[in-house]
């Protein structure tokens, strides 16, 4: 089957500031693909571009096959957005905000609405003005997910949602992702990300420096082991691929590289082991490994 | 039992001492407000005291000798101008002073209202409803510092405009006692109506509903003493209901008396201790009014860009309209009172653009619809630019990431424009003709310029398809548009009291439109006109769809 969003090469500047430089994206059928990167990364200026709101200067970009500059209106019957800054408009119900952009998709699917309401305690009568940030995201968030589409692309969509919302949210993705549809989730609320991606792109300064699977990201770093022993665990130190080892209180810890955890723990076992506790990386470290403080991003360029 | 009852107070009393009182922090709050109304409040006043000049140097070119200003007195003693002006003071004997009282005072205090209604509301709920009042009390501030703060304001910003007009008045000769009560008259009624909207704001959650509370009374006000002082001349006990028929009735220029203004400043004093007494039972952000529901659903009406666009523009539309009806209305029943005053005033009769024979009236009531054309074209060009603000706010790119093409929604936005236009363009040639009509008993007037107005339809559609162009472009800046709008306007307006080049005049927009129905209809003009307006809104609708969305 051919990618839902296949993004070659993009590039895109802003007078002389680049926001994005030579990205590449690539979301397949059915597949919820979490989209990381600081702020000002150029993730929004990636889902405007997709949507055909910004042109781009360079590079390959098709959404469902087609070009979203040319073919804008053809390809929104089939996506639905939720910008990362809901503004509505004051004069107006959180209903009839939901109504308005579900019919200009193509029609509201009165039930769903109603269920989506329920779910996500939202009352429609109150007029818009009146409404704090998470429950103008729920107005989007409810708008996007009675349509019936194929795509969705949620710009931070939860950033103002309470923890009971959050799950809420999840929940929804979920049945999203059983149904089939395709997710691009950009988002900073990195348990999220890991709880519902298949697939992660992180990008910083408009390039896409880790793209693909939870697992095949946490293969490039290290475990964490913490582990207490009868005798001195800490020789692991001599294994190549072992790093960082401390002792704290009778306790060892230690990182170690993918290919060398067998090694070290062959080594471990003789030494009588009383606990182990071996973490994978969070998809926090893998993160801050990115954007780690040694090579931080200059602040600047275009909002995220 | 006496220890009991010392120790509370004795706290309060150290409460007090610590700086903890329901005031603090409100020097540096007014400070504060003066600053972020540094440039509003000297423009209201400059604006104000700008407007006086000009009549000061105008209302002597128009009326040069007692024996005019006399025909001019002769309108106001209609009923109809006595309840545009005022209650009438000095008629027999119309001097110029007489006239600003008379006929200026009233619209200058309605000005100064409105500067206060809107400099209240902005520092009292506006603050709260946008949240940043929490972030101010949260500080060492007391409960009643941000309403002080913003009465302060108040005060500064209306006795500057007083001492202003005053000081434009005591410089072109006039007495000066009079002159000071005439600028007391405004500034006061800036603080009763201040104060107005220092209670709304304690009444609702929302700033504009504050301000629209505020804003009836001042409506209420207006007409109180508009019918009182065309019941009889002087005003009758309804004209002393209005605190703006309390300035006029200090009869400034003609028998000064100086005890109305006392009204203005007990009623000042009630609403400020009504205010206060509100503000304390309530808490920061709540409204003692609750705020309204609405649909659940959208009617299908709603549903559409267009639908969507006339809800966003439905009060503004409605107030133009009322105001359009309500002036036209006025104007024309001034007419006849206006045409005879031309036998006597010929270079007036040029201002107007009538020539000599024909029917007089009609030509002069049709260049006042040229003036309500103007008006229209400001609504218009209003009415497209409220598209930068949708898009800034990125409502635009949420709704066009749905199945909608640009030039479809822009259309949709321009067509409401466009019609609600033509609504008010044939809303204020009715007013005018049924005005019109009415003062001479000839009601065919009411259709004939119903009908005439929409000659004007294609010159407004020109300037807003200039502003469609304007944000197509949207690095081009819309200044450009306003110059030549407002260039437009103060040329069909001033030009022949300025004697500008004929040239000139023969090229400003709005005298290019056939002066129906004073004149033979022309088609060749409106028919170039709707081509330009057509061609600008393409071209401004393909500009738009070939741009990246800003926000």
């Amino acid at each position: 089957m051919s990618a839902v969003i296949d993004v070659r090469n993009l590039s895109k500047s802003f007078g002389s500031v680049r926001a994005l430089d030579d990205l590449d994206l690539r979301l397949e059928p059915g597949e919820v693909h979490g989209f990381l990167g600081p702020n000002g990364a150029g993730k929004s200026t990636t889902i405007r571009v997709l949507l055909g709101l910004l042109h781009a200067d360079a590079g390959a970009v098709r959404v469902f096959g087609q070009d979203p500059w040319t073919k804008a209106v053809g390809l929104h019957r089939r996506l639905a957005y939720v910008p990362g800054d809901v503004n509505l408009w004051p004069k107006i119900t959180g209903g009839e905000a939901i109504d308005y952009f579900a019919s200009l998709r193509g029609g509201v699917d009165k039930a769903r609405k109603q269920n989506l309401l329920e779910r996500f305690d939202l009352d429609p009568t109150k007029k818009t003005r009146s409404y704090s940030k998470g429950n103008r995201q729920k107005v989007a968030l409810i708008a996007a997910l009675a349509s019936d589409v194929e795509l969705l692309v949620l710009d931070e969509p939860t950033s103002g949602l309470d923890p009971l919302m959050e799950l809420v949210f999840q929940d929804c993705i979920g049945e999203a992702k059983r149904a089939g549809r395709t997710v691009l989730l950009s988002s900073h609320i990195l348990a999220e990300v890991e709880t519902l991606c298949d697939k992660v792109t992180i990008i910083r300064q408009g390039h896409a420096v880790q793209s693909g699977t939870l697992a095949e990201l946490r293969h490039l770093r290290r475990t964490s082991i913490t582990v207490v022993c009868d005798g001195d665990a800490t020789s692991v130190e001599r294994l190549s691929g072992v790093h960082d080892v401390r002792r704290d209180d009778g306790r060892v810890m230690f990182t170690v590289d993918d290919d060398a955890l067998p090694t070290a723990m062959e080594h471990l076992l003789p030494l009588g082991i009383r606990s182990l506790i071996s973490t994978p990386p969070t998809l926090e470290e893998l993160f801050v490994h990115q954007y780690g403080s040694a090579d931080a991003v200059p602040a600047g360029g275009e909002q995220s | 039992m006496s220890a009991t009852m010392t120790a509370p107070r004795r706290a309060h009393r150290s409460h007090r001492a610590d700086g903890g009182g329901s005031l603090t922090g409100t020097g540096r709050l007014a400070r504060f407000a003066l600053r972020r109304d540094r440039i509003q409040i000297p423009v209201w006043a400059i604006a104000l005291g700008g407007t006086i000049g000009y009549f000061l140097v105008v209302i002597p070119i128009a009326y040069p000798d007692p024996a005019a200003l006399q025909t001019r007195a002769a309108i106001m003693k209609e009923p109809a101008g006595a309840m545009m002006a005022g209650p009438g003071y000095g008629l027999d004997n119309y001097t110029f002073g007489a006239m600003v009282s008379n006929e200026l005072l009233g619209w200058l205090a309605v000005a100064s209202a409105l500067m206060s209604i809107f400099l209240v509301t902005r520092h009292t709920r506006d603050e709260e409803e946008t949240g940043r009042a929490e972030l101010i009390r949260a500080n060492v501030v007391g409960r009643h510092a941000p309403l002080t703060a913003a009465l302060i304001t108040l005060a500064v910003a209306n006795i500057a405009m007083g001492a202003l007009l005053s000081a434009a008045l005591i410089a072109n000769d006039l007495a000066v006692a009079d002159s000071l009560a005439i600028g007391a008259g405004v500034g006061l009624a800036g603080l009763v109506f201040g104060a107005v909207a220092a209670v709304t704001a304690q009444l609702s959650e929302h700033a504009r509903a504050a301000s629209g509370m505020a804003g009836a009374v001042l409506g209420l006000a207006y007409v109180l003493r508009g019918v009182g002082d065309a019941q009889e001349i002087g005003g009758s006990f309804l004209s002393w209901l209005s605190p703006i028929g309390w300035t006029q009735q200090t009869r400034a220029f003609v028998d000064l008396r100086w005890w109305p203004l006392l009204l203005c400043i007990a009623l000042t004093a009630v609403l400020l201790v009504a205010a206060f007494l509100l503000a304390g039972r309530r808490d920061v952000g709540a409204g003692l009014m609750a705020a309204k529901r609405g649909r659940a659903n959208a009617t299908p009406a709603l549903v559409h860009p267009a639908g969507l666009a006339l809800r966003m523009e439905r009060g503004s539309i409605l107030g133009w309209a009322v105001g359009l009806f309500l002036t036209g209305l006025l104007t024309g029943s001034l007419g006849q009172g206006i045409v005879d005053s031309f036998e006597s005033q010929p270079q007036l009769a040029e201002v107007f653009g009538g020539g000599s024979g024909g029917d007089l009236l009609r030509q002069t009531m049709a260049s006042f619809l040229g003036f309500f054309a103007m008006g229209v074209a400001v609504f218009a060009v209003v009415s497209v630019n409220r598209m930068r603000k949708e898009e800034t706010e990125g409502r635009t790119g949420a709704v066009l990431a749905t199945d909608i093409t640009r030039p479809h929604w822009l259309l949709s936005t321009f067509a409401v424009t466009a019609v609600s236009s033509a609504v008010l363009l044939l809303v204020s040639g009715f007013g005018l003709g049924l005005g019109a009509g009415a003062s001479i008993g000839e009601m065919s007037l009411a259709w004939d310029f119903t009908v005439a107005s929409l000659a004007y339809w294609p010159i407004v559609l020109c300037f807003a398809g200039l502003a469609v162009l304007a944000y197509g472009v949207l690095r081009a800046g819309v200044w450009w548009v306003w110059i030549l709008l407002v260039g437009s306007i103060l040329i069909g307006l001033y030009g022949p009291v300025l004697n500008l080049p004929e040239a000139v005049l023969d090229a400003e927009p709005f005298g290019l439109v056939p002066q129906v129905p004073g004149a033979e209809l022309e088609a060749a003009p409106l028919v170039w006109m709707s081509v330009v307006a057509i061609a600008l809104t393409a071209a401004g609708t393909l500009a738009f769809r070939n741009r990246d969305l800003e926000a």
